[in-house]
């Protein structure tokens, strides 16, 4: 095993890094703290990996916190089996880039029931293939840290959340038990069964990540890239139809429109929006122009009033 | 890579980005009670400066029908209280973390409740500020709330405090007014340590001085507040500052490489600096400072960095790479500002686990000197530490950490106090100096050592520490032990868990801090009688590592031998000797180890005795032969 890497593993090369502003860097030499404290204080973490560009950038500071090591923990894809192509596509020629561990696990017992966004609503959906087949994947391989994604700027029950955020041996998470987080002295004492969810990039913006992504030359899916789809309008959301487990209404037909994805999960519950930003600086010229929040294109969001917050308590990233 | 997105990058307009430019981050915090319009502040930071969508902003007209308390309009309270249990009950519960920018800065805000959990919430928004936005009423002025935040502002070391005298339209924009109170927080706050204070006269409401100057204060010629956070100086990185990184993950990829991971602490770091590892002292250089981007000639203050030495010495998590020239100072006993945080009260001499930078040890609250009234600031005696109460204590830890004054360094100044039965984090503290007290009692020398007693006795002295569950047979087989050594004409004296309670302990409880007293001076009676060359033989559930640890240090190598007395749990309930276990079962005892308190099992013990399947005496036996294995039986 050869843990050094080569130019060719590192970054792109012949890309000419910005200089990163302080504030970036400030947000990244705090997101490998965090890492670095969990590898050398829980005994068997995961990162949750989703393939979208805040998993991404995730992963690349991850990357830089073990250099030259090799990362000290494998990568877990939950595959509801309605992700776009192009993810897994992704997911795997990062995987093989980055010479990682990736375990890919789907809730077995929800697909021989035949669990889908359609039939089952997208809360229940929801519930059932990513909630736990998380649940499942952590219990079942033993993992007492999981690192996500999420930011705090997503969403106001994420707001409240901590960076180290204790979770019971039945993976709830109850906002009025939170640990006190002072200075960058994370508290990861857990007892057999429990485990704590770390999230790095709570203090990153959605404008931070691609701003990021750009100066650092990280690689995304190119769904977030605008091209021409097949779209349907529903509820005020593009739904791109990507193959032919989608349903159609009586009477529906799917038009070409230019459209591109700000944030990706299941491709029928995740809307598109119409852009022709092609590139990463007209995505983010386009992002300063939004008045809307990513999580708007997010269905399983609006289910109900603080669904966030009751997805997390119940164990959702 | 052809399909992945970097191929599609073009020389970006840099600037119009935000990325070439200097933008930094401040973060800050802000204090108010509910009725002094702070949320309608940041409410209305977040919509001028654009962090707030349309959707957000939807969804909060919605609650503001729903929950709000604001009339027809926007409660902006209602976006901050982000949990169903606040918006419900339209209280604050916890620290809440909110973001915008501007060209110029980047902005973290938290914003921690004015009522509920304050002092607790306050301190952990203010660890991690650099500034603190202090609001009040244009009619009521500074209000003992004003007073107490400040001073939780002061105690985490914000050196920069804004004062939002906020509501002026309620008082006619009057100048003096304003003035008035300026002056009278000018004057309390002198003392209090602050760098800066900026008094800005306000509206949140109609926007006034907010992000834009106010025609209705034509007075008024500093700058609005937006303005003041967008330039106001920070001192992150001092010159002169010495260098210092706690190691937080030893890199070992293979043989060939051994580095450690850490940020940077303070002060900078260069190829061939020369460098102090602490607490042990040991001298090294730094070979070369990796980073996946490549080798850096210089490293400094909060970068996170991979060092590599250029002389293998013993470096671990917990460790502190300092410059040689300047070491940070190393000590185990510390005066410290103390946060407690927890339901459960802090008792003096109940055992914790302090975690000060990367290091995490036993430790205990020696002495409380003082509780803290927070409104007053007056000293108040107290023998225990509540939940929201901040105190002065000495701290001590059973072993040395480098360290600094927190006043000098927030990174090597602050510790976290967690509780070893439920792992939550039960206070905060700051440290403010080390007491040199171990200094100041030296050992008293004696000509007759325990060699020399050991010999008269003809014997080796031992410590065989017994440990394991209620019921799982330590006295039995250490009463055998004793009379097999006593007739092979050893001098013994066996120390036994109830015994001692009945004379020495006889001032002892059960709470977790009396427990962990017994085993301290339980420990320091068999080290007294091993000196006088006796093999003592101790007999203690003694459920901590950490205690046992206490118990074995200090003492040379082959001195202390742990005996693990191994039954489990259902086996130890079934035999019940003393019918502990089935008032346990009948909720007549709590706190009982095995069943709600923890046991932690040695790890390595000098010797284990499964007693499933076997008899006392056999074990016993066993103890004999492995006593004289160890050469203690010649």
């Amino acid at each position: 095993m050869q843990a050094l890497q080569s130019g060719a593993s590192g970054p792109a090369t012949g890309h000419v890094p910005f200089l990163l502003s302080p504030h970036l860097k400030r947000l990244q030499d705090e997101s490998i703290f965090i890492f670095r404290e969990v590898a050398a204080e829980l005994r068997k973490p995961v990162l949750l990996y989703s393939t979208g560009k805040d998993s991404s950038v995730l992963l690349h500071l991850a990357m830089k916190a073990f250099h030259p090591a090799r990362l000290p923990f494998p990568i877990l894809h939950i595959d509801t089996t309605w992700k776009f192509r192009e993810m897994i596509a992704f997911r795997d020629e990062t995987a093989r880039r980055l010479g990682l561990e990736l375990i890919v696990h789907t809730n077995g017992e929800g697909l021989r029931r035949g669990v889908n966004p359609f039939d089952y609503g997208s809360s229940y959906y929801t519930q059932v293939m990513k909630t736990e087949a998380l649940k499942q994947a952590l219990a079942e391989r033993g993992y007492d840290a999981a690192f996500g994604g999420a930011r705090r700027d997503e969403e106001r029950s994420r707001a409240k959340e901590r960076i180290f955020s204790f979770r019971s041996a039945a993976q709830e998470w109850d906002p009025k038990k939170q640990r006190p987080e002072l200075w960058n002295l994370y508290n990861g004492r857990i007892r057999e069964g429990e485990s704590i969810r770390v999230f790095p990039l709570s203090n990153w913006t959605e404008l931070d990540i691609w701003q990021y992504i750009l100066a650092e030359n990280i690689p995304v899916v190119p769904l977030y890239f605008a091209k021409p789809q097949p779209i349907v309008e529903r509820d005020g959301q593009l739904i791109v139809v990507h193959d032919r487990r989608m349903r159609l209404a009586p009477g529906e037909e799917p038009t070409m429109r230019m459209v591109r994805f700000r944030s990706l999960g299941c491709y029928p519950l995740t809307g598109a929006i119409e852009s022709t930003a092609g590139t990463l600086s007209a995505v983010i010229a386009e992002m300063l122009g939004f008045r809307t929040s990513e999580r708007m294109g997010r269905l399983i969001d609006r289910d109900e009033e603080a669904s966030m917050e009751r997805k997390k308590r119940e164990g959702y990233f | 890579m052809a399909d992945t997105a970097t191929a599609a990058t073009t020389a970006p307009a840099a600037n119009v980005l935000g990325l070439s430019g200097k933008a930094d981050l401040l973060r800050f915090l802000t204090c108010g009670s509910v009725d002094d319009g702070k949320s309608t502040l940041i409410g209305r930071l977040l919509y001028e400066t654009r962090a707030l969508f349309e959707d957000q902003l939807a969804a909060l007209e919605r609650d503001s029908r729903k929950y709000g308390t604001a009339g027809e309009h926007i409660d902006f309270a209602l976006l901050l209280d982000g949990l169903e249990a606040e918006r419900e009950q339209g209280i604050t519960i916890d620290v809440s973390y909110r973001y915008f920018a501007t060209d110029r800065r980047r902005f973290i805000v938290a914003d921690t409740p004015g009522h509920q959990q304050y002092t607790r919430n306050m301190a952990t928004g203010a660890s991690t500020a650099d500034l603190a936005v202090l609001l009040v009423d244009a009619r009521k002025g500074v209000v003992n709330q004003t007073r107490r935040h400040s001073f939780i502002v002061s105690l985490l070391g914000i050196r920069h405090v804004v004062l939002v005298v906020n509501k002026m339209d309620l008082v006619g924009f009057d100048q003096a007014q304003f003035a008035a109170i300026r002056d009278s927080y000018a004057g309390f706050a002198t003392g209090l340590g602050f760098e800066s204070l900026v008094a800005i006269p306000a509206s949140a409401r109609f926007g006034d001085n907010v992000t834009r100057p106010s025609d209705n204060t034509p007075w008024y010629e500093g700058p609005t507040l937006l303005d003041h956070l967008e330039t106001v100086r920070i001192e992150t990185d001092p010159a002169g500052e010495p260098f210092r990184m706690p190691v937080q993950w030893v890199n070992r990829p293979h043989f060939d490489f051994r580095g450690y991971a850490g940020t940077i602490a303070s002060g900078r770091v260069r190829q061939g600096d020369r460098i102090s590892v602490l607490p042990a002292g040991k001298n090294s250089a730094v070979a070369r400072i990796v980073t996946r981007e490549g080798e850096l000639a210089e490293a400094r203050v909060g970068d996170a960095v991979t060092l590599v030495l250029t002389e293998e010495i013993d470096v671990s998590r917990g460790d502190v790479i300092a410059a040689a020239a300047v070491p940070a100072p190393v000590a185990d006993q510390f005066a410290a500002h103390l946060v407690w945080m927890s339901e459960t009260p802090l008792f003096p001499g109940r055992s914790y686990l302090i975690k000060a930078g990367t290091r995490t040890v036993a430790g205990s609250v020696t002495a409380i000197k003082h509780r803290i009234n927070v409104d007053t600031h007056e000293h108040l005696a107290a023998k225990e530490l509540h939940l929201n109460d901040v105190g002065v204590v000495n701290l001590s830890l059973s072993s040395p950490i480098a360290f600094e004054p927190y006043t000098k360094s927030r990174s090597l100044g602050s510790f976290i106090i967690i509780d070893r039965l439920s792992n939550e984090t039960a206070g905060a503290g700051t440290i403010d100096f080390a007491l040199r007290r171990g200094t100041n009692l030296t050992w008293q020398h004696l000509d007759i050592d325990r060699a020399a007693r050991a010999a008269l006795n003809g014997q080796k002295p031992a410590i065989l520490w017994f440990t394991g569950l209620s019921g799982a047979g330590k006295s039995t087989i250490a009463n055998l032990v004793e009379r097999k050594l006593f007739a092979i004409g050893r001098h013994t004296y066996v120390l036994d868990g109830d015994n001692v309670r009945h004379g020495l302990n006889r001032d002892l409880g059960f709470t977790e801090a009396d427990r962990v007293e017994n085993i301290r001076r339980v420990a320091e009676v068999a080290k007294l009688f091993a000196d006088a060359g006796l093999i003592v033989i101790a007999s203690f559930i003694s459920p901590y590592r950490e205690d046992r640890a206490m118990a074995r240090s200090g003492l040379e190598k082959g001195l202390f031998l742990e005996v693990f007395v191994d039954t489990p749990i259902e086996e130890c309930q079934r035999r019940d000797p003393k019918g502990l276990y089935a008032k346990v079962a009948a909720g007549k005892i709590s706190n009982f180890t095995g069943i709600d308190a923890p046991y932690e099992p040695p790890e390595n013990p000098e010797i284990r005795l499964p007693t499933v399947g076997s008899t006392a005496d056999a074990l016993a036996e066993e103890v004999i032969a492995e006593l004289r294995r160890r050469g203690v039986l010649g």
